[in-house]
């Protein structure tokens, strides 16, 4: 029970480190943050996931790189980034002027590319490390790490040995087996997993009868991806010991509190971010507002509760 | 500081000015600061149609808090704005973006070139700017906005490529009439024109600011997927991608590479 006038708890522990709230951007969506600078604070953050960055500046992919589909988008940006350098010297130090948790998005087309960046950040104010084996979007590596089971767990296993944050792995959807996934990476030595990343998707201009992203395929991503997202969280909670960060389509405090239920200690907002630069703040009253009226104390008595067994069997 | 947020405006217009361009006036209530070639993001009110539309602005009356917006209709997000009706509200954010810049204009002479629906946020650029002002105007079949343009510029030539209205052709068949040498070129179109109003300033050495467009996700400058080429340094594969959301739409022409 929750006493009179106190405020609901919002912390999470995501891997021993505690975070304001279980709301976080996904990586790729927010930059670094600059730009949400005029719509929200980003303070109320529970942490801040930065686009992925490289060990040197990537170009990314031809334009158009956007395309929108029912319920969602479809993006083939090609991990655009300025590199790692060019990273710390001024992201960094603009993200430490606010008081929220930092987890850094690693891109890389090789182990040894991965590890380099990771190396780099090993003495930066750095909360977390996000290893993205999932971008489907560029040629070698990304996803093709994540696809492979030997490959995911020696990827894991490098940048974790190299590594001095928590390690989070992103993974890609575009699997048969996400559990056999999920466990290469938990047995390497991963703190924690991050999914879904977007699902390989395309669309055809019927005027110019070609497909209309210049790069053909893209990553799906919005509400409309949202189910398959929630049922792999669903899936993994009852398979690994980690934590787990859901993401897919989230929009809402309601969608939130579903990735939550299914077993997510923690989320992340990606497109919702295009729509409303704000839906972030609104996320975090809404489950706020949820814990006062439903009198529960702290979230983290909801991580997971979706899987309790019901009291009626409706088979 | 006040942090900004999706705001809602009264529609007091919303009317075809061609079968596939529309006008709308909108009143948000409240004065405003805006600068040409900044656009607008609108959201449709239909879910599934989740990203914002930038409408670049026609038109400002910064006191009055009301913006002329003309949109083409290119899908379902702008056909479903050509069903708003008077007095209803629609979703915005902005003004967003980097627009033209206004100084050193003074008793210049000053080209003003626009394309198709590139044409709506020069008709702002022309009420600023303060010198000797010719405006080449180019359609497919129909002109729109000449009559507002004939207000402000001191001569308004028309081309289209039907032959229709104004000369037969483009607006560079326009630009090669006679020894016409600007001061500053300002412009907005498609590529390929913008391509070849670049190529005929660059003969010349005249400054020129170019307003690109390209598809958009969020608007703001976090997305990366709105990019253009932008020249960095003396060589050709000297370039990086920068945000037309953000950084432009409005660039220095100079240093836009076209492919």
């Amino acid at each position: 029970m929750i006493s009179p006038g106190k405020r609901p708890n919002l912390t999470v522990k995501l891997s021993g480190v505690e975070l304001k709230n279980p709301v976080m951007p996904a990586s790729g969506t927010f930059g670094s943050g600059r730009e949400f600078e005029e719509y929200l604070d980003l303070s109320r953050l529970g942490m801040v996931v930065t686009k992925g960055v490289a060990d040197v500046p990537w170009k990314g992919n031809s334009t158009p790189r956007v395309a929108e589909t029912y319920g969602g988008m479809l993006n083939s940006v090609g991990l655009q980034n300025p590199g790692i350098e060019h990273f710390i010297r001024e992201d960094i130090p603009f993200l430490q002027t606010h008081d929220t948790r930092i987890m850094v998005n690693i891109a890389g087309r090789s182990i040894e590319e991965y590890v380099r960046v990771v190396r780099v950040l090993g003495n930066q104010p750095v909360d977390f490390l996000e290893l993205n084996i999932s971008c489907p979007n560029i040629k070698e590596g990304g996803v093709a790490f994540g696809t492979d089971l030997d490959m995911a767990y020696q990827v894991t296993k490098k940048v974790k040995a190299a590594a001095t944050q928590p390690l989070i792995v992103k993974l890609s959807p575009n699997v048969t087996d996400i559990v056999a996934v999920a466990k290469a990476c938990e047995a390497a030595g991963a703190d924690g997993i991050s999914l879904i990343n977007t699902l390989l998707g395309m669309k055809m201009d019927i005027k110019t009868r070609r497909p209309v992203l210049a790069n053909t395929f893209g990553g799906l991503s919005g509400p409309a991806i949202k189910p398959v997202a929630l049922r792999m969280v669903y899936q993994l909670a009852k398979e690994i010991k980690i934590p787990i960060i859901g993401i897919g389509g989230i929009s809402t405090w309601e969608d939130a509190l579903e990735f939550i239920l299914a077993g997510a200690t923690a989320v992340q907002v990606g497109t919702a971010n295009f729509r409303n630069p704000r839906v972030m703040m609104e996320i975090i009253e809404g489950l706020e507002n949820y814990l006062k009226e439903e009198n529960i104390d702290s979230i983290e008595e909801l991580i997971g509760a979706g899987h309790e067994s019901k009291e009626e069997n409706p088979c | 500081m006040e942090k900004k947020n999706i705001e809602k405006a009264r529609i007091l217009k919303n009317q075809a000015l061609t079968p596939e361009i529309y006008e709308m006036v909108v009143d948000v209530g409240k004065t405003l600061d805006a600068v040409p070639g900044q656009f607008l993001n609108l959201y449709c009110k239909d879910g599934s149609r989740l990203l914002p539309r930038p409408i670049s602005i026609c038109e400002v009356d910064e006191k009055m808090g009301t913006f002329r917006l003309i949109y083409k209709v290119l899908g379902k997000g702008t056909e479903e704005f050509t069903t708003l009706k008077e007095n209803e509200k629609i979703e915005y954010l902005g003004p967003l973006g980097t627009g033209f810049t206004l100084e050193e204009s003074d008793n210049k002479e000053i080209l003003i070139i626009g394309g198709g629906v590139g044409v709506p946020p020069l008709l702002e650029l022309s009420k600023r700017l303060k010198g000797k002002k010719r405006v080449l105007l180019g359609f497919e079949k129909e002109s729109i906005l000449t009559g507002d343009f004939k207000k402000v510029a001191r001569e308004v030539t028309v081309a289209t490529t039907t032959g229709t209205e104004g000369i037969k052709g483009t607006v560079m068949d326009l630009l090669e009439e006679g020894e016409y040498v600007p001061d500053r070129i300002y412009s907005c179109g498609p590529k390929g024109m913008l391509k070849a109003v670049q190529a005929w300033a660059r003969e010349r050495n005249i400054p020129m600011e170019l307003s690109l467009e390209e598809r958009m996700a969020c608007g703001i400058g976090a997305c990366l997927v709105c990019t253009c080429k932008i020249k960095e340094g003396p060589h050709i594969e000297d370039w990086n991608y920068q945000r037309v959301c953000k950084d432009g739409p409005v660039f220095n022409g100079e240093e836009v590479v076209f492919e």
